[in-house]
């Protein structure tokens, strides 16, 4: 290194020394100790001790894990098709140019900044089965006997979908921003062409805004799986186990059952799961996302 | 457009019918919040909280509403037998030539038997039980009650502002509010400050192995919360903080991936001219930062300090992991026990607090709207 180099190195470093010590802190250290953990019995009252992979293996053989992961997938793979049409269609209508807007942005974009529990409560009083606020819609609407959403075995992981769904806000004001990108030009062509609304949705639009799809979809993949509270507190991970997400059995585990060293284990997998998933995406994205201007 | 008005109506309608479901949610908290108790379970559910009245003695009393009656009967005080004393509602088939048929309890077994009564008031079917309402500190007191037809009824909107007090005396709200915002306060300014300081070393200097650490950097965001919080919760442990607010502010005070990556992007779009200028006057590189790229950075300052102070505001698992005092709970933890203790009990107390929780979040976004949805344009975009 020059002289010159040394000093702007030695600049560089000092800005950055705040986070490179709260990094290796609060980052580094705990994904290192967290993976020896995941091959130890661990229960914070002991120091750890060594186990090999032996949590691993109980893992394969642990009817709830599999659960929580079956149930974690339920989640997202319901979650991401339905949040895209719904966020892209919402965003589309608010891409419009009609009197107003700025409310009716607001009123899409608000229930994504509620607390994650004030939510929780508000949605577990709409889903209560007796008193509750969509059922007595559902039966005004002529359907008779609507579950009893969180205490159902089949409709607690859709009523939490649905309470997703509300929160979407955010993903919407990212398509929003996305859509105003789109060159009006490009649409007054096809115009012109005769194209009609689908062709114009399907060749023009869609395509421009492919990397925020892209974008969103990652974001939905890293949320969705680490999808906790809402299953906290509305129904404590039952009926039957039902919403037992994955988060929720690792917290469990480490905070409850105080099994750190299982829990770490369990932390592991669901970040090799992430990333694959995420991977998988990128590579499909790559074919199919278009960078306009790069 | 050239079909014009049929879309414009259209796209009126959707709007509409969409934003009435999404803002249906927050009506009914409102609704709520503002209801007595027993109002809050009502099928069908009712939208305007009311309060009832009936006269009794020329005066005007505030009543709940009881049951309904479908046949005849009596109300009527027992003589004699082991329920000598009580008030009660017997319908006429139970009722034959001034006594009443009762179940008693005779030594370990329930008998039923005729027991003389003295009959006060005759009550017709469809008539409608009223309760009085005693103030919380008579609780433990009978309420009077009794049954009148439903015309009798005076109905009158109440706003049942009272909840929003009762909230106070239930749960430590205010406590709870001290250090919620003490997290919030400690993490916005720490975060907003190193952040920006750290990004602008990636910025805005051209140092060794500083794009490989950015890198890391951006990296680390993918790694999930439950990876790291055993290990933190062994650090914090360590560090005797369990149990108090430091593990929900400390970390972020070094900076945050998200921010810094925010303010980077933001900081190489101010133009270089500005800052050698300043170096050629003779300023030292922190004199750049803090004289000419703070100030320039205010509006993503701004969207930095208003993420974090939401993230702070509506974190759960942090607080729920970290935190084993009551004394230190913050309103999102403190909402969630008292839910668990009085759900299906208290709702409109927990809308209350609820609301309460809700608010300070609306009014921040009315105020800073424009940065809110910019900052997640900008944060969503440019990634």
């Amino acid at each position: 290194m020059t002289k010159e180099e040394k000093r702007e190195f030695i600049k560089g470093i000092l800005f950055t020394s705040p986070w490179l010590i709260g990094f290796s802190i609060f980052v580094i250290y705990p994904v290192v100790a967290s993976f020896c953990y995941s091959f130890c019995y661990y229960s914070v009252i002991q120091p750890p001790r060594f186990i090999g992979l032996l949590n691993y293996k109980d893992l394969l053989t642990d009817p709830i894990f599999w659960k929580s992961l079956w149930n974690t997938f339920y989640f997202v793979i319901f979650m991401i098709p339905l949040g895209f049409v719904a966020s892209l269609s919402l965003a589309m209508l608010l891409n419009t140019k009609v009197r107003g807007m700025a409310f009716y942005r607001m009123i899409f974009f608000v229930p994504s900044l509620v607390p994650m529990v004030a939510g929780s409560i508000l949605w577990m009083w709409i889903f209560n089965g007796e008193y509750g606020l969509l059922n007595n819609f559902l039966i005004k609407m002529g359907i008779p006997n609507p579950p009893n959403w969180l205490m159902d075995v089949n409709f607690a992981k859709p009523a939490i979908i649905i309470m997703s769904l509300w929160g979407l806000g955010q993903t919407i004001v990212i398509y929003l921003a996305g859509l105003q990108d789109v060159p009006v030009a490009l649409i007054e062509a096809a115009d012109l062409d005769g194209a009609n609304w689908f062709d114009k949705l399907w060749n023009i639009t869609i395509p421009m805004i492919s990397p925020v799809i892209y974008f969103n979809v990652i974001m939905a993949i890293i949320g969705g799986f680490q999808i906790f509270s809402q299953a906290y507190i509305m129904t404590g991970g039952g009926p039957q186990r039902s919403t037992t997400f994955y988060a929720l059995y690792l917290y469990q585990t480490a905070f409850e059952d105080l099994r750190m060293g299982y829990a770490s284990a369990m932390a592991w997998i669901l970040f090799v799961v992430i990333l694959i998933l995420t991977m998988l995406v990128q590579r499909i994205s790559k074919e199919s996302v278009y960078y306009h201007g790069g | 457009m050239p079909q014009g008005k049929g879309i414009k109506f259209i796209t009126y309608l959707a709007l509409t019918a969409c934003s009435v479901v999404f803002a249906l949610p927050f009506a009914w908290v409102m609704v709520t919040s503002l209801k007595p108790v027993e109002q809050t379970m009502t099928m069908p559910p009712t939208w305007i909280p009311k309060t009832y009245y009936i006269e009794s003695a020329g005066k005007k009393l505030e009543v709940k509403k009881g049951i309904v009656t479908h046949e005849a009967g009596a109300i009527l005080t027992v003589k004699e037998g082991p329920r000598e004393g009580e008030r009660l509602f017997v319908p006429n088939s139970q009722l034959k030539d001034g006594k009443a048929l009762l179940q008693v309890q005779i030594a370990d077994k329930v008998v039923q038997g005729y027991y003389p009564v003295d009959i006060e008031k005759e009550v017709q079917p469809g008539w409608i039980q009223v309760i009085e309402k005693l103030p919380a500190q008579y609780e433990k007191t009978e309420p009077y009650w009794t049954f009148v037809p439903p015309e009798k009824i005076i109905e009158k909107v109440k706003f049942w502002l009272r909840n929003y007090l009762d909230v106070f005396v239930k749960i430590p709200f205010l406590n709870y509010a001290k250090n919620t915002l003490i997290v919030c306060i400690l993490g916005v300014i720490g975060t907003t400050f190193t952040s920006a300081l750290v990004a602008y070393g990636f910025a805005r200097i051209r140092w060794k192995g500083r794009d490989f650490i950015f890198m890391l950097t951006l990296s680390s965001m993918m790694i999930p919360f439950a990876v790291l919080m055993v290990p933190l919760y062994g650090v914090f442990k360590a560090f005797g903080w369990i149990g108090t607010l430091q593990p929900l502010w400390f970390p972020y005070v070094f900076g945050t991936a998200f921010n810094i990556f925010l303010l980077k992007q933001f900081f190489m779009t101010i133009p270089r001219d500005l800052t050698d200028a300043a170096r050629v006057d003779g300023c030292n590189e922190f004199e750049i930062f803090w004289r000419i790229i703070l100030p320039l950075s205010k509006p993503a300052l701004t969207v930095v300090a208003l993420f974090h102070f939401l993230y702070a505001w509506n974190d759960f698992m942090g607080p729920l992991i970290f935190l084993t005092n009551k004394d230190t709970y913050t309103l999102s933890l403190g909402l969630q026990v008292f839910q668990s203790q009085h759900g299906g009990t208290e709702w409109h107390l927990l809308m209350a607090a609820s609301a309460m929780v809700i608010l300070p979040i609306l009014v921040m976004f009315f105020f800073a709207q424009k940065t809110f949805i910019q900052g997640v344009a900008l944060t969503g975009l440019k990634e």
